[in-house]
């Protein structure tokens, strides 16, 4: 693990469009607490799911290909990334590569470059999360979520397989919420935190998609989610861009309505940082986030909890 | 010249399936000093012995080969063959050609050459055998048992009936083990308390047997029938000379902490008892939570009790003591799930209980007197699910294994559950019912009469909503995904070794499996001795087993020490280390390498190149030699020889293969 | 139901079964059905067959059954199943090697997934990322669901997540090779 705060960055293919929010509050974030990004030149396409569907190899050489050009623009970087898709196709790759020098060779070859695969992969929600960023996310506080009750929402791509991810809990994980009680919300436990919602089949089968996305929603709001915070574009963009749909859906079944905007974790820390709403591409959501967002920093009542939430942010 | 007799195995069709049995007794005629080379169907049986009897005394023979199983199997056997005959016991070599050769080749002609081979190396070997004779080795007829469990009592009561004394070491303040936390006991459902307690008191009442509680074994040097074991008893800071076990004390001491015999469920104070029926029937301070001993503040139970027996500065007691045999009856616990099943909350959910929890829940002396009420609220549970094989034949989060006893014990709590909660619902989440036994499989169809459910299935996840534990499983049998939404979870765990079962299993010389469970010396044969002579195996430090197979087995080990105990002596093994006195150099390298402690150096004073020199030389004790043979390798002028395995004869078998 | 009879079961079909879980690195011997991967599969609603039922029809030798079913096409490879299962069995990956052997013999039985993927993986080799925008369009043409998410498209745009600005690499002929060279292997790795 490097111990600098300085990564070579692959932003991937959502990061200006559908991932425009997250890219925004990542960089804030980055920037307040002093982690340096620096993007990869020429990276391409990680090829997800896609790739791994169509063929093994390419499924190998796309996200090789970036990794061996970060290498060869600084070899003593790891690779940091947002989107918890590339982490694994990143992450996957090096793992084959690292297999055995066999495998290393043959990645070469098939990339047409030199690849030693000795710079490791991290994901800004594991980055983030190292101690010395917690402390230093702390320092950069100027308010808190007072006790916002939020449902940490991690999926798959983080976490599984755990040999090939070597990140957190696969069926608890917990960094995510540290990072929301650090700033002062209320992480709360629920079931969904790393089941599937239904990302890779947005397009090709909404249909099932929405049945996943609508059960994460369901147990959210059992367990008393006020906002659902997620480390990934695919996954932000299936749960925010069709909660209305499924409440239109729902409305017609005689189900009671969902009202529990997401939010990258990135744009939370960045907020309780100073980060303004525009700043922070939390204007840019499917589902308004802002109200909520605003009552959470506002301390919304006189209660314990709130003076709580003061001493976190002292 | 000598003149070796060669006998070939046809075990069967088990080596002559594989190896060309004829073939290699051809083979092995034509080998220098063979004067007879044969074949027999079944060597060990007695038409096979008399064979080579006869053939001893027809051909003249002076030495023997037997090509047939592992000498673990027989090697004993034909020694005992050969004490009636004019041939020391100790003049036969068996060449393996069961187990090293046709069990793990498939046809003849890998088989046969293998096997030829191997019988010329016993050839070459046996033709520097020489007559070994043993010595005799005192008895001393006290046991020790480790473990006061449901089998380590029932061991001590067998063997104290036997007229042995009988020492049990047991680590927590009472006896009783698991089987006295049980409610019921399949399938005859008889109360476990019942039944248990009884021999608890009759192991505490027996003149023959005492009882160290809250003890540990440290030490144990020695060997069969000789055994030097140091007891280290923790201090109890109550005398219990003068304890009238009144209990008055536990009702007044302020200090509450989770009961571990209660499982958590209930409270229990830092001086207790685990139980009302413990034996010894007083009570011990938990020194890591009583008031007094932690910062001198309370001591009301000095106050409050009545025969002034509670001694604040009392301390550890240890003791060494010798033992003719000893019996390892450690038991088992339950896997730690909670560190391996985030899919089931990890534990974060209350009413998700292990069957350990379930059986202090339904017992009349448990925490909620034997209603039925889940913990998190104390509301009587409608719907249970249980779940089966957790932790068990699951290789990739934790044992392979079966373990034996959940397939029933699952039964009984369903039966338990649908017995004392009306209109109740239970689902059982089962991969493959398991009920060998007396009485079992009509125990499990019992059950499913009461209204049990099972699901073939594993639950893949139990999510918590509105208080409801919602458990997704897939009906295998349906092909399709089942949920069940239930008010608590019973899981099924696995039996796993106990703490202390690496730990002894290594002071004592016993070998453990990949899981860690003690060894025993032959699965079929030698089920509860060791490879440790006088050492002995009860109950489930062995495997999981239930309460019949424990005590079983725990009978079946006091009849091995009984044995043991009708002899005043014991014969030595004769294949132990000796030192060549005359090449001996005295550096300690087998002292130092010497697993069992047998070898000492020795001053000697003796003419050498007429001059009277005195120095140290290494000494083997016949008594302690275990015959491991690594004190050979370790000298290096080449004065320590294991007999029946000397240098020379290894190398004669070396040279032997490679002369092919 | 029809009966299944097992000896109609070619070599054919157990060498492919074979070939098969030695792409996944997967042993279906190893899996004993206890259905713990279908049990939390999120997709199995969708599904002809179970992951576990999937793995029963190579563990047979059922193969033409098992690359017709639809399941490794709705698969979403989330890795629960391989995650969760006890006998380390890689279902994602069988469900993935399924896949791929399916689409090498022109097999597939869900259109949409086919179209979509191939029209990502013909838009990372143009361009060498992947255009949302073009992707959803060119999708919605080819599958015949015109108006899919349409109503978001405007969203989209006004939000600044899509455009007419066409994302690239620099270096296109290298991301172009790559991936015919990748693909050009047949599916064999080394």
């Amino acid at each position: 693990m490097s111990s600098t705060n300085r990564f070579a960055y692959f932003p991937g293919c959502s990061a200006d469009s559908t991932g425009i929010s997250f890219t925004k509050s990542a960089e804030f974030v980055c920037k307040r607490i002093g982690i340096e990004l620096v993007e990869i030149p020429d990276w391409c396409c990680c090829g997800t799911s896609a790739a791994l569907v169509t063929d093994k190899n390419l499924a190998v050489a796309l996200p090789a290909r970036s990794l061996a050009l970060a290498e060869k623009m600084d070899a003593d970087l790891d690779v940091a990334t947002g989107c918890a898709g590339c982490f694994n196709s990143l992450k996957s790759a090096r793992h084959f590569a690292k297999q055995s020098e066999d495998n290393r060779a043959y990645v070469e070859d098939l990339i047409d470059m030199p690849y030693s695969a000795s710079n490791d992969v991290f994901s800004f929600l594991e980055i983030m999360h190292r101690p010395e960023n917690q402390e230093l996310i702390k320092n950069n506080m100027v308010t808190t979520l007072h006790g916002l009750k939020v449902a940490s929402y991690y999926g798959c791509a983080l976490v599984r397989p755990s040999k090939v991810c070597e990140f957190d809990d696969t069926e608890d994980p917990r960094s995510m919420d540290e990072l929301i009680e650090l700033v002062g919300g209320e992480a709360i436990d629920w079931g969904y935190k790393v089941e599937c919602c239904g990302g890779s089949h947005n397009i090709s089968d909404p249909k099932a998609a929405k049945k996943l996305t609508e059960r994460i929603y369901e147990d959210a709001m059992i367990n008393g989610a006020e906002a659902i915070a997620v480390a990934c574009p695919l996954c932000f963009l299936n749960l925010d861009m069709r909660e209305k749909e499924l409440n239109a859906i729902r409305e017609a079944e005689g189900k009671s309505l969902f009202n529990i905007p997401t939010y990258y974790f990135t744009e939370l820390l960045g907020m309780t940082m100073g980060g303004s709403f525009k700043e922070l591409g939390i204007d840019k959501h499917f589902w308004p986030a802002e109200d909520i967002a605003k009552q959470a920093l506002s301390a919304r009542t006189q209660s314990d909890d709130t003076a709580e939430a003061k001493e976190v942010a002292k | 010249m000598s003149r070796v007799g060669v006998f070939v195995c046809h075990c069967g069709s088990n080596i002559a399936g594989t190896v060309d049995v004829e073939h290699v007794a051809e083979e092995a005629a034509k080998l220098p000093n063979v004067a007879y080379a044969t074949t027999n169907k079944y060597m060990c049986s007695d038409p096979g012995q008399q064979a080579v009897r006869e053939a001893i005394i027809e051909h003249n023979l002076d030495r023997i080969v037997i090509a047939s199983c592992s000498p673990r199997m027989h090697e004993a056997t034909f020694r005992k063959m050969l004490a009636g005959t004019d041939i020391n016991p100790y003049m036969l070599e068996i060449a393996n050609v069961r187990e090293q050769c046709s069990w793990v080749h498939k046809d003849k002609d890998v088989g046969t050459p293998k096997a030829i081979d191997l019988v010329k190396m016993a050839v070459a070997k046996v033709n520097y055998d020489a007559p070994l004779t043993t010595t005799t080795i005192p008895v001393n007829k006290r046991a020790l048992i480790i473990g006061g469990g449901i089998a380590g009592m029932q061991a001590a009561l067998d063997i104290a009936d036997a007229g042995y004394p009988v020492t049990i070491v047991e680590k927590e303040s009472s006896l009783g083990g698991r089987m006295v936390m049980l409610d019921k006991t399949f399938p005859t459902m008889d109360c476990s308390a019942c039944i248990c307690t009884p021999k608890m008191t009759d192991v505490g009442a027996h003149p023959n047997i005492t009882i160290k509680t809250l003890a540990e074994v440290e030490s144990v040097g020695g060997y069969i029938g000789n055994f030097e074991v140091t007891v280290r008893e923790k201090a109890k800071y109550v005398d219990y000379d003068t304890c009238t076990g009144c209990s008055l004390c536990e009702t007044k001491c302020p200090s509450k902490v989770d009961s571990e015999f209660d499982q958590g469920l209930a409270k229990r104070r830092a001086i207790y008892r685990p139980f009302a029926q413990a034996v010894p029937a007083k009570p011990t301070i938990d020194a890591k939570n009583c008031r007094k001993l932690i910062d001198g503040k309370c001591g009301v139970c000095e106050k409050v009790c009545p025969v002034g027996s509670i001694k604040f500065d009392d301390e550890d007691k240890v003791t060494t003591e010798v033992y003719g045999a000893i019996i390892v009856a450690i038991g088992y616990q339950l896997i730690d799930w909670t560190k391996i099943y985030g899919e089931y909350g990890g534990g974060r959910f209350k009413d998700v209980i292990s069957g350990l929890q379930f059986e202090r829940l339904v017992n009349a002396s448990g925490p909620t007197e034997g209603h039925i009420l889940r913990p998190s609220d104390n509301t009587e549970p409608k719907t249970v699910v249980i779940v089966k094989c957790v932790g068990s034949r699951d290789p990739e989060k934790a044992k392979s294994y079966c373990s034996r006893a959940c397939c029933m014990y699952a039964a009984k709590h369903a039966h338990q559950y649908l017995d004392k909660v009306k209109d109740a619902r239970c689902y059982i989440f089962y991969m493959d019912i398991r009920t060998p036994g007396k009485g079992y499989d009509e125990f499990y169809m019992n059950t499913q009469h009461d209204g049990a459910r099972y699901i073939r299935g594993r639950v893949s996840k139990i999510i918590n909503q509105n208080g409801k534990l919602i458990c997704k499983g897939e009906d295998t049998l349906l092909g399709s995904q089942v949920t069940v939404e239930a008010d608590m979870v019973v899981l099924e765990t696995a039996m796993v070794p106990a703490d202390e079962a690496n730990q002894i299993g290594s002071m004592l010389g016993i070998t453990r499996d990949k899981d860690l469970w003690l060894s025993e010396a032959h699965p079929k044969l030698r089920p509860v001795e060791t490879n440790s002579g006088g050492i002995y195996l009860a109950g489930t430090c062995q495997g999981p087993k239930d309460i019949p197979d424990s005590v079983a087995q725990a009978s079946a080990a006091a009849m091995k020490v009984a044995i043991l105990f009708s002899k005043d002596e014991l014969e030595s093994n004769a294949m132990i280390a000796n030192s060549n006195k005359n090449l001996c150099n005295g550096c300690g390298a087998c002292v130092a390498i010497c697993p069992y402690g047998a070898i000492t150096l020795e001053e000697i004073t003796a003419r050498e190149n007429s001059v009277m020199v005195t120095r140290e030389i290494s000494k083997v004790n016949p008594g302690l030699c275990q015959g491991c043979g690594a004190c050979t390798v370790a000298c290096r002028p080449g004065a320590m020889d294991l007999r029946g395995f000397t240098d020379e004869q290894i190398m004669r078998e070396v040279a032997a293969l490679c002369q092919w | 139901m029809d009966t299944t009879n097992l000896s109609n079961v070619t070599n054919a079909e157990l060498e492919a079964a074979d070939r098969i879980g030695k792409e996944a690195g997967v042993r279906f011997d190893d899996c004993y059905q206890c259905g713990k991967c279908s049990a939390g599969c999120p997709m199995a609603h969708a599904m002809d067959y179970v992951p576990r039922q999937v793995i029963r029809l190579l563990q047979l030798g059922i193969v033409d059954e098992a690359l017709n079913a639809k399941s490794p096409w709705i698969c979403a490879h989330c890795m629960v199943c391989s995650a969760r299962c006890p006998q380390g069995v890689d279902i994602t990956a069988t469900m993935l090697s399924v896949r791929r052997e399916a689409k090498r013999r022109g097999l597939r039985p869900d259109k949409e997934a086919d179209i979509f993927d191939d029209i990502f993986i013909g838009n990372v080799r143009s361009f060498g990322k992947s255009n949302e925008a073009i992707l959803a369009a060119k999708y919605n043409l080819l599958s015949g669901h015109l108006m899919q998410d349409m109503l978001n498209a405007p969203k989209m745009a006004a939000r600044g997540m899509i455009g007419p600005k066409i994302h690239s690499v620099k270096d296109k002929e290298a991301v172009k090779k790559l991936v015919d060279k990748a693909l050009s292997k047949g599916g064999e790795q080394k």
